[in-house]
């Protein structure tokens, strides 16, 4: 190393990009939460090629490119896929006081999974396969957290 | 080399300031079933894709991740490829490198942007070397406006002569039915239009506008047996520099004079002004469209001013130039350099509605972005 550089007083400048951003949710998910918000529903959306029901709802059907058109609304029931109970806090990314869970949820009538939260249960009782319901929140806005979570069905 | 390659088909979306009917995915899908549909071809026909966009000006990383139903691009292979304002064009070369190679035949090149999303000019500046150059110089028209005055000063250019080329390129976006901005526009309008940085005045600057665009590149026989008159790619060259702005030559334009040099060399195109038949060129600003054409070859070193004032660039001068209306009518960002490309092939294809320009056998495209870099392709009707 060059002896000028044992002399240095290093230097870091403190930075924070303050950029302002809206994200446009799109005609496909407008549709989906406006239906949740106002009447406190799950829809998905099938394929009219291959008949494979998503939700949340697809722009194009991921395995045949084509437009998902053909609305179908859900029970808003469906099984546990998988979970994990969440030890740490992290209040920038999560909403929740730990300990927490959250999983997958594939919801009865379609063909995909729905990540959320797993309530209304002792987290240690949570289990794969475990029927639940969603539980809609009372103030309704418009986005995921419509859904307050899902709860074993009693 | 592997194989030649050409464009058999193009799509876009309707760009629009804000495009509130549609996310990204959303913008993504139109320009793709759009690209699809001109190719008449499926998303199986499709083997790889290469997509970009600029993430800060959205703040959501990974549109390869998030964007798979819209872009058509599960269980594909997908490269992400971002390079600023040149990220269109750069998407497109290395949709064109992939086909080339003869590893992929038909590749699918995709760019987009939501530039509703953010502060474009704030994220902008995101570029800029933070320790340096973000305080006193970051943003788009600054260094645009800094560039022109030199030229001004050194060849008598006017700001007249920038308002030539806004004229131009606005009121040809009038024949284009994606342009965003549609307004017919008198040398009058855009010198009475509000200052923006001396001497760039707010009807001279590009917009930032919500948009995709798609192109589909080919291998020579799919290109063949899937287009009856494909844009033949006869080159596509990437030229970078900037380490500071001040290192820059600001009387020239490095990256396009070498770029140009180096593809009109390789194409054996000695008089580009008349050997092209049209040109999409990334000009950001319409000051570019006056200083820019000395670095493209199109007239001697500080022949622009004369050569915009002859009109030998409008529809119906020697050159047209910029007949969609150009970037300062639609700039989606990471997709406005790509919209270059599939304009000029569809000029070639004979696709380009009102906007086109009778018997189109080459074509220039031009992408600008980074800080001062340029990305070039030429297009033609015939096998290179
Ligand atoms: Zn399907």
């Amino acid at each position: 190393m060059a002896d000028w550089k044992d002399q240095v007083e290093e230097i870091v400048f403190p930075g924070k990009i303050s950029v302002p951003y809206f994200w446009t949710v799109g005609s496909t998910l407008s549709k989906w939460y406006v239906q949740m918000r106002d009447d406190g529903e799950i829809w998905g959306n099938r394929c009219p090629e291959c008949g494979k029901v998503y939700v949340p709802p697809k722009i194009k059907c991921i395995d045949c490119y084509q437009d998902m058109n053909d609305w179908v609304k859900l029970p808003g029931t469906g099984t546990v896929e998988t979970y994990t109970v969440v030890r740490y806090h992290e209040p920038t990314l999560h909403p929740k006081k730990p300990p927490f869970v959250y999983g997958v949820i594939k919801m009865d009538g379609a063909d995909t999974g729905m990540v959320h939260f797993i309530d209304g249960v002792k987290p240690d009782k949570v289990k794969v396969g475990m029927r639940v319901e969603a539980v809609m929140a009372k103030e309704r806005s418009g986005n995921i957290l419509d859904i307050k979570h899902f709860r074993p069905i009693p | 080399m592997g194989q030649r390659v050409g464009i058999i088909g193009v799509g876009q979306t309707h760009h629009a300031a804000h495009r509130l009917d549609a996310s990204g995915n959303e913008i993504i899908a139109e320009a793709v079933s759009r690209a699809l549909d001109d190719a008449q071809l499926a998303m199986d026909d499709i083997d790889a894709i290469v997509i970009g966009n600029m993430d800060h000006f959205e703040n959501i990383n990974y549109v390869d991740m998030w964007a798979t139903d819209g872009l058509g691009s599960c269980m594909k292979p997908v490269f992400k490829v971002t390079t600023g304002g040149t990220t269109g064009t750069t998407v497109g070369a290395c949709a064109y490198y992939h086909a080339a190679s003869g590893v992929f035949d038909v590749v699918l090149a995709v760019g987009w942007e939501k530039n509703s999303e953010s502060d474009t000019q704030a994220a902008i500046a995101t570029c800029a070397n933070p320790v340096l150059e973000r305080d006193p110089f970051a943003g788009a028209i600054g260094p645009l406006a800094t560039e022109y005055s030199m030229y001004m000063k050194a060849y008598g250019a006017t700001e007249e002569d920038a308002a030539l080329v806004a004229i131009r390129d606005r009121n040809n976006a009038l024949n284009n039915p994606y342009a965003h901005n549609r307004m017919k526009v008198t040398v009058e309008d855009v010198m009475n239009s509000p200052m923006l940085s001396y001497p760039v005045k707010f009807l001279d600057m590009c917009p930032r506008s919500d948009g995709a665009c798609a192109v589909i590149f080919a291998g020579e026989s799919k290109a063949k047996k899937l287009c009856d008159r494909p844009a033949w790619v006869h080159y596509s060259i990437v030229r970078h520099d900037y380490t500071h702005f001040g290192d820059l030559e600001w009387q020239w334009m490095p990256t396009l004079e070498r770029a140009s040099a180096q593809a009109y060399k390789k194409c054996g195109i000695s008089n580009p002004l008349k050997e092209f038949d049209v040109a999409e060129l990334y000009l950001p600003c319409s000051t570019t469209g006056v200083k820019w054409m000395d670095s493209l070859w199109f007239c001697d070193k500080g022949g622009a001013p004369k050569l915009i004032r002859s009109g030998a660039t409008n529809m119906d001068g020697i050159l047209p130039i910029n007949p969609s209306g150009g970037v300062i009518a639609t700039n989606p960002i990471g997709a406005t350099a790509l919209i270059r490309v599939g304009e000029a092939a569809w000029q070639i294809m004979g696709r380009a509605g009102d906007r086109q320009v009778p018997r189109v056998k080459k074509a220039l495209a031009t992408g600008f972005g980074g800080c001062s870099w340029t990305d070039l392709f030429v297009l033609g009707a015939d096998l290179p």
